[in-house]
Formats: C-alpha cells, sequence, structure tokens
C-alpha cells in the first residue's frame, strides 16, 4: 500500500508541472477503451503503476482499490467471497481497470435491476488538474457531508481529475441465474419486461435482438423457477446462459462485429421505436444501431433521448456525444475550469472546454 | 439588514398578494425547520406556484445580490432550510401536484413541494410505491428529499434518494431551466444535486422511480443481552450474505421509553432489539427470514418474536417510529444525531457513548438503521435547564468519534448550519475549497442559500483552534486569529 503512495507522488509531479506549461495528457490505466469517446490529445499519462486492492471487507460490502487495478482481479476476489459488482461492469478487454470502468461510466445488463455504475461508487480519491490530491466521499452508503464529487467522476472521462483510487460497493452473487428465451416483436418485448419489473419479478437483464426477447432472472432460487414458469420460453442451459451475456456485455455478438459505426441510443424505456432497434437491452431504455447516420443525434432527441457514437472506424467523425442544452454545457464549462484550469486533461476526449 | 430599498415591491410584483409575506408576525413561523434550536425571522417569505414564478423569484434575487433560501415542508434536522436574516425564504409548499404517473416505465413526474408520501399513496392502486421513507415521509417534501439525499429505514435494499430520482428540472441561479437525466452522456449533475442542501440550484420538478410493492413481507424483533451483541448480529447478517428490507436497533433507553408511549409489548428487559425485515417474492422473502433468524440464533438473540400478520408487523414498527416522540417522557428537548459508521463498530462506538452520557450527565437514548451504520444517538436535554450548550458539545463529541473509526459525520441529515464546524474535521483544506469552487461554478454570486453546507477556510482555522485537543492540528497553514 504505501509504495502505491511512492507511486502517485511522480504523478501528482507531472500533472503539476504539465499544468504549469499547459501541456496536455491523456490518461491510460490498463487502455482497453481508448476506442470510448472522442481523441484526446496530449502526452501520454500512464497510471498502469497503481495496481493494487487497497481494502476489501465482504462483511461491511465495499472494496477499495487503486485505479489501475484490473478488474478481472478484483471480480475474481469478489467472486471468491461469494460477492460481485452489482452493476456489472463491461471489461471490452483483459486489461480493463477500475479506474477506466468508473471514468467511461458504463454499466451492463444487470443494471436493469441493480443500478449504474455511479449508484455504487462510494469514495474517490484523484488528482486534479493543478496537481492536488483530493479525497471523497468514504466507504458508508450513507454519507451527505461535502457535495457527491465520487459520483461527479462516474462518465467524465478523466476530464475532471486522474483518479487514483476508488471504493465501490459490493453485493451478494444471487442463488440463481436462470434466463429464457421467447419469439417476440420489440414493443411487445419492451411492453412485457417493463410489466415484468413492475410485478416484482427478478428481471436481472433483457435483451431483444431480431425477433427474438432473452430476459435473465436471478435471485432465490425458487423464486427464480417460478419466474421462468410463468412467463414462459425455452430455458438455456448454464453454458449457453454465460455465453450469451457474456457477448452482449462485452459485444462479442455477432450485432456488434464488423467496422460499421456502432451508435447507442438512451432513451425512456417506452420511447417509439424511431430509432435504434436493432439490439436493445434494460427493457427498451438503451437501444443500439449499426452504421453512418448523420441524423442519430436529432432523431433520437426526437424520441425523448440522446445518441453517442460508441464506436467508430473513422477517427474523424466530429463529435460523438449529443450536444448539451446551453445552461447545462455552461455548467459543464465552470466545472471542468474549477478542477482543470489549464484544460489539460483528456483534452476534447468529451467535449471541448475552453482554458480556465 | 432590511431588504434593499424597492426589492419588496419588486417581489410584489411577482406574485399576487398573499403569496408574499413581508410582515414580521407574518414571518416569524418560519424562522426555524426541523432543527429548532436554531432561528432566524426572514425579511419575505415567498410561495411559488410554478416554475415561472420561481424563475422570476431567483432573477430578483440575483440582481439584488439578496440570498435565497429555498424551503420545503421544513422538516429537516441539520438547519438546511434555517432562513437568511436579509434574505427570501422560498417555500414550496404549493407545489404540491402529482403531474404524471407511468406505471409501465414505473415513473413519477412531481413537483418538488409533494410529499413523501403523497407518492406512494398515489400509485398504491398500481401496487407501486417510493421507496426512500425518512421518518418525517408523512411530511416532508420531495424536493427538500432531493437537497439532502433523504434515506430512511429501506436503504440497505433500496437505496437513497439519488438512487430512486431519474430525472430533475432546475432551475439554474442565472434562472435559466435545465433538464438533468440519468444516463445521459456529459458530467452526472443529477447526482450532484442530490445531497447540495440547496446551494446549487433550485428542483422546480422531480421525476422518481417507483418500486414494486413485495409480495411478502416478514418481521422479526429480537432482543440482546448486550448491544455489542447486537452490532455483532448486524455484521454477521450482512455477512452472510443477505440484504434486509430494515434493519433497526433500538437501546434499553429506547426500547423503555417506546414501551411506555405505544405499549406494543417491546422485551423492556434486554440491553437491545433488533428490528429486521426481508420482503420480495413470497420465497425469496420466506427464506431469507429463515436465514436471518439463524444467523440472529447464533449470534446470542435472547427472543425472537416473528410477526403473524400485518397487524402484528404495524405494531412491531409503531415502537420503533414513536421512538421519538416517546423521548418527550424523559426529558423536553431531544437532539438527534445522525453519523455513519462501519457496521463492525457499532458496538464500540455505543460503548463509547454511553461513557459521553456519563460525562455529560445527559441521557441517549440509540434508534437507528443499523444495517446502513447509520447511528441517531437522541441526546435528551432540558433547554429550559440551560442544558442546550452541553448537549451540542456532546453531539460534536460523537460526530469525532464516527469519524475516528472511518464513517461520516452525517449520514442522511446533513450538513446546514449544525455540523459546519465538523465538515473541518472531516475534510482538509483542498477538498473543501473545491466544494466552493462547485458552488461557484453553480452560483457564482453565492446567493443560493449562502453560509450552508461548506465551512469558509477561515472558519475552520477558528474551529481548529478549538479543537487541538484532539490531536493534529487542522490547517496549519493558515494565518490564524
Amino acid at each position: 500500500m504505501s509504495d502505491i503512495i511512492a507511486k502517485i507522488a511522480p504523478i501528482i509531479e507531472r500533472i503539476a508541472s504539465s499544468a504549469a506549461a499547459k501541456t496536455p495528457l491523456q490518461i491510460q490505466g490498463g487502455g482497453s477503451k481508448t476506442f470510448y469517446g472522442n481523441p484526446a490529445v496530449g502526452e501520454l499519462l500512464d497510471l498502469s503503476s497503481l495496481d493494487g486492492i487497497l481494502a476489501y471487507e465482504p462483511s461491511e460490502l465495499y472494496i477499495t482499490a487503486a485505479a489501475a487495478t484490473p478488474l478481472s482481479k478484483i471480480e475474481s476476489l469478489l467472486a471468491e467471497n461469494g460477492q460481485m459488482f452489482a452493476f456489472e461492469p463491461p471489461h471490452f478487454a483483459s486489461k480493463a481497470t477500475i479506474g477506466g470502468i468508473t471514468a467511461c461510466g458504463l454499466s451492463g445488463p444487470r443494471r436493469t435491476s441493480a443500478g449504474a455504475l455511479r449508484d455504487h461508487i462510494l469514495g474517490v480519491a484523484l488528482i486534479d488538474g493543478s496537481g492536488q490530491q483530493l479525497r471523497f466521499g468514504g466507504t458508508v452508503l450513507k454519507n451527505v457531508a461535502g457535495f457527491d464529487v465520487s459520483r461527479l467522476m462516474a462518465g467524465a472521462l478523466g476530464t475532471l481529475g486522474a483518479l487514483t483510487e476508488i471504493t465501490f460497493r459490493t453485493a451478494p452473487k444471487p442463488e440463481q441465474d436462470i434466463t429464457s428465451v421467447v419469439e417476440c416483436a420489440a414493443e411487445e418485448a419492451i411492453d412485457a419486461d417493463n410489466e415484468m419489473l413492475g410485478a416484482g419479478l427478478p428481471l436481472s437483464g433483457s435483451v431483444w435482438h431480431g425477433g427474438m426477447a432473452w430476459r435473465r432472472f436471478s435471485g432465490g432460487e425458487e423464486s427464480v423457477r417460478r419466474a421462468v414458469q410463468e412467463i414462459g420460453g425455452d430455458v438455456l442451459t448454464e453454458e449457453e446462459q454465460r455465453d450469451f451475456w457474456h457477448s452482449v456485455l462485452e459485444q462479442t455478438h455477432e450485432f456488434f462485429g464488423g467496422d460499421d459505426d456502432l451508435w447507442r441510443l438512451t432513451a425512456p424505456a417506452t420511447a417509439p421505436l424511431s430509432f435504434g432497434d436493432n439490439f436493445i437491452e434494460w427493457q427498451g431504455a438503451v437501444r443500439w444501431r449499426r452504421g453512418t447516420n448523420k441524423h442519430a443525434q436529432a432523431s433520437a432527441l426526437a424520441a425523448g433521448g440522446a445518441a453517442t457514437l460508441f464506436r467508430s472506424a473513422d477517427a474523424g467523425v466530429g463529435d460523438r456525444f449529443p450536444p448539451l442544452a446551453e445552461p447545462v454545457a455552461k455548467i459543464h464549462q465552470k466545472l471542468k475550469s474549477a478542477f482543470d484550469p489549464s484544460n489539460i486533461l483528456n483534452r476534447g476526449r468529451l467535449y471541448e472546454f475552453s482554458d480556465g | 439588514m432590511p431588504l434593499p430599498t424597492g426589492f419588496a415591491a419588486q417581489l410584489q410584483k411577482q406574485l399576487p398578494a398573499g403569496r408574499v409575506l413581508l410582515q414580521d408576525e407574518d414571518c416569524a413561523p418560519f424562522e426555524t425547520d426541523g432543527l429548532t434550536m436554531f432561528r432566524r425571522r426572514p425579511p419575505a417569505v415567498v410561495f411559488p406556484d410554478s416554475e415561472a414564478d420561481i424563475i422570476n423569484i431567483v432573477n430578483c434575487c440575483r440582481q439584488a445580490g439578496v440570498p435565497l433560501v429555498t424551503r420545503g415542508a421544513g422538516t429537516g434536522l441539520s438547519g438546511g432550510a434555517l432562513p437568511h436574516q436579509d434574505g427570501v425564504l422560498l417555500v414550496m409548499t404549493r407545489m404540491n401536484k402529482i403531474l404524471n404517473v407511468n406505471p409501465l416505465t414505473r415513473t413519477a413526474v412531481v413537483q418538488p413541494g409533494t410529499r413523501n408520501l403523497a407518492i406512494s399513496e398515489a400509485v398504491r392502486s398500481h401496487k407501486l410505491f417510493y421507496a426512500p421513507d425518512p421518518s418525517s415521509q408523512l411530511a416532508c417534501s420531495i424536493g427538500g428529499n432531493v437537497g439532502e439525499n433523504s434515506g430512511g429505514v429501506r436503504c440497505l435494499k433500496y437505496g437513497l434518494t439519488v438512487h430512486c430520482v431519474s430525472a430533475l428540472r432546475i432551475i439554474t441561479a442565472d434562472g435559466d431551466v435545465a433538464e438533468l437525466v440519468l444516463d445521459r452522456p456529459g458530467f452526472d449533475l443529477l447526482a450532484l444535486l442530490h445531497g447540495s442542501e440547496g446551494l446549487l440550484a433550485v428542483v422546480s420538478e422531480v421525476t422518481v422511480r417507483l418500486s414494486p410493492l413485495p409480495e411478502k413481507t416478514c418481521t422479526v424483533l429480537a432482543g440482546f443481552a448486550s448491544v455489542v451483541d447486537a452490532g455483532d448480529a448486524v455484521a454477521a447478517i450482512i455477512a452472510a450474505g443477505i440484504i434486509p428490507a430494515g434493519l433497526e436497533m433500538m437501546d434499553n433507553l429506547a426500547i423503555i421509553a417506546a414501551e411506555k408511549f405505544v405499549n406494543v409489548g417491546y422485551p423492556t428487559d434486554c440491553a437491545a432489539l433488533l428490528i429486521a425485515e426481508t420482503d420480495g417474492r413470497n420465497e425469496d422473502a420466506e427464506r431469507d427470514m429463515q436465514r436471518l433468524r439463524e444467523v440472529l440464533q447464533t449470534a446470542g438473540a435472547t427472543s425472537l418474536r416473528q410477526a403473524k400478520d400485518s397487524e402484528e408487523r404495524d405494531l412491531l414498527w409503531k415502537g420503533r417510529k414513536s421512538a421519538f416522540p416517546a423521548m418527550g417522557s424523559i426529558r423536553p428537548d431531544y437532539y438527534c444525531m445522525d453519523g455513519t459508521i462501519p457496521r463492525k463498530h457499532l458496538g464500540n462506538v455505543l460503548a463509547e457513548i454511553s461513557a459521553l452520557s456519563k460525562k455529560y450527565d445527559l441521557p441517549c437514548a440509540n434508534v437507528f438503521h443499523a444495517g446502513d451504520g447509520n447511528l441517531h444517538p437522541l441526546i435528551l436535554f432540558d433547554g429550559a435547564e440551560g442544558e442546550t450548550d452541553k448537549a451540542r458539545q456532546f453531539g460534536s463529541d460523537i460526530m469525532q468519534l464516527c469519524l475516528q473509526v472511518g464513517g461520516t459525520i452525517t449520514g442522511e441529515h446533513g450538513v446546514g448550519v449544525e455540523k459546519i464546524d465538523e465538515m473541518c474535521s472531516q475534510f482538509a483544506a483542498p477538498e473543501l475549497q473545491k466544494f466552493h469552487d462547485i458552488k461557484h461554478a453553480f452560483d457564482h454570486e453565492s446567493f443560493l442559500n449562502p453560509g450552508k453546507a461548506v465551512p469558509t477556510l477561515n472558519r475552520c482555522a477558528e474551529f481548529g483552534m478549538m479543537h487541538v485537543h484532539h490531536g493534529e492540528e487542522k490547517f496549519a497553514d493558515l494565518p490564524r486569529f
């Protein structure tokens, strides 16, 4: 642990001197999600030395790890203790780190019932754009002292600070997961998924694709078996189940293959299917679409949602995130200046910000 | 200090007569919130009826440099809605409409003055409810819940307010409307607004996430011979992989007072009681309760009483829910603290609080959310007998105790004016400065609820001098005066 503190000192120094020289820095942990977001500019700031689990107490339901600790290492330890991250973070490569998933703020299929990554953050340590080391939150769930800076880091793509340490809530692993698949139309699937959640069925993942609806139920064995009986459909084998949800989480499913642009739409679950109706998750709240689409953001907005260009082979494709409404953009700029007045951290990765 | 010349007339131009109070005697009822030991009479109280009203008031105050404090039902326990002596108090009670309920997406869009419990009542016919249940839920407003990120009994399983709100409409300090929605790219301003105590913006609309009413709820009451045993039982339940829907603890003083007050059959001879609840699908609720009972027995429970039906369940909870008013039979005033600690320290922290109770010669009852490690020591005192300062000092010592074991000074009540000095103990100067920077990013003129939640560094320097006996010197780099 003390050697991690020693490893942070040169990072602080590097950020402080870069701030003074206004040299932009690209923050990198494992480098598994460089495809996500707009291309950043600047020198590489490699945090991969920040590797280590700093505290884990299963009965306190939290784990604290240095930012570049591999996610796989953490998840193995949690599994050994019958626990997991309930938000089921995607890896996208074996080298994914806990800091990287936090900065990207992405959650997997279990988001449906368990909440998003940001819902499970308890505390962070970070170095801001001036080279100041800061610590927010803690290890307990109920904590309202000071503004919630920890959750603010989720999805900020490292533009507000270089994360050095993160504390997440852990959850008991469910006793049983069962997946069933039925044939149905997309609208039907979305309505049925939402009705199931409203009726308290233990739905922990839902996908609609190509006229088929996959549903995973998790919880106590008897209650999960009853749920599957109630809704019917073909039950997947253990192996089929594991492979299917892995292909959704890690985007190895054939839908995600190839080099075409991949769009991610977030919208109210029951928004009309005018856009992104090819691969549907989270009972309609997330929809994926392939191919070039100049009107993607406009049509997403019309559906009451927002579209992100999630992957593109074209580096010069332009803004991958939807534009912010003016009052929100103004607050974004001021927050960026408050955390990174020289605009050196992951410049351009999320939005274009001006200096101080 | 009076309001700027012509400002009162400005306010009266924005709202119809009767919705702007300017007379001293009319404003008097608003001089305090749920933390009655602090009182300030506001020179103006206004009641908006619409988002447009809020925008007009915000613009008026910003342009005139007049502080603006937003208040919901005024049930907050940290003085977050304590008025500013030179400012406007914006009271949301008229904006209490449920605008839309969507049973399919399990969401409700409500105005900020809507009462917490009114939401659950309005959606019960759809077999849904709004989960966060602060003890004031009968009266407290959803806007206030957002401002404080309120919790309650069910948080361990169902989450806090921040976990159950999917969108906010806010009026920024500049008077603009902004929509903050969950799962959208950009900074998570939606999360940041929760627990921001009215310092960043005014909330004008809240979209809440609703949960299905459970098929079954099982409730058990377990007696213990010592608070340490009960504390250890709490840790053992979580370690067994059970997430109860409620896990509350009461100590002997609280048990006796509650039993005397409502007569529900609590065992008054035990040192501590746990009320544990499991809910969900029939099989899950029953199975979890079976396992929970086994853990309680192994942990040395001296008695177990499981509710046979919903009447008995209500009875078991009645004692817990009446615990606060029941304290009136012991002393006329109580001061409710709100630290959170890691569960494993429950036993020793309760023992320390008991020692402090002897030191200050003030009784202290403990009734709290044990599953979350969220303590609510109730310091009992008599303000008329001049015990208020002593009670506050006792409370401050409890907060320091929570920090010493790696906890926090406030779990769900907020900092407000009450814990502002203790913020200097929980955070170092750079973090506090960052909080001020965030405040300025939203509110450059600092007119939204100024002086609350985040102490100035100068104030901490003074406080640090008061607290050198705790060992480390705070803010050694700052000038002292």
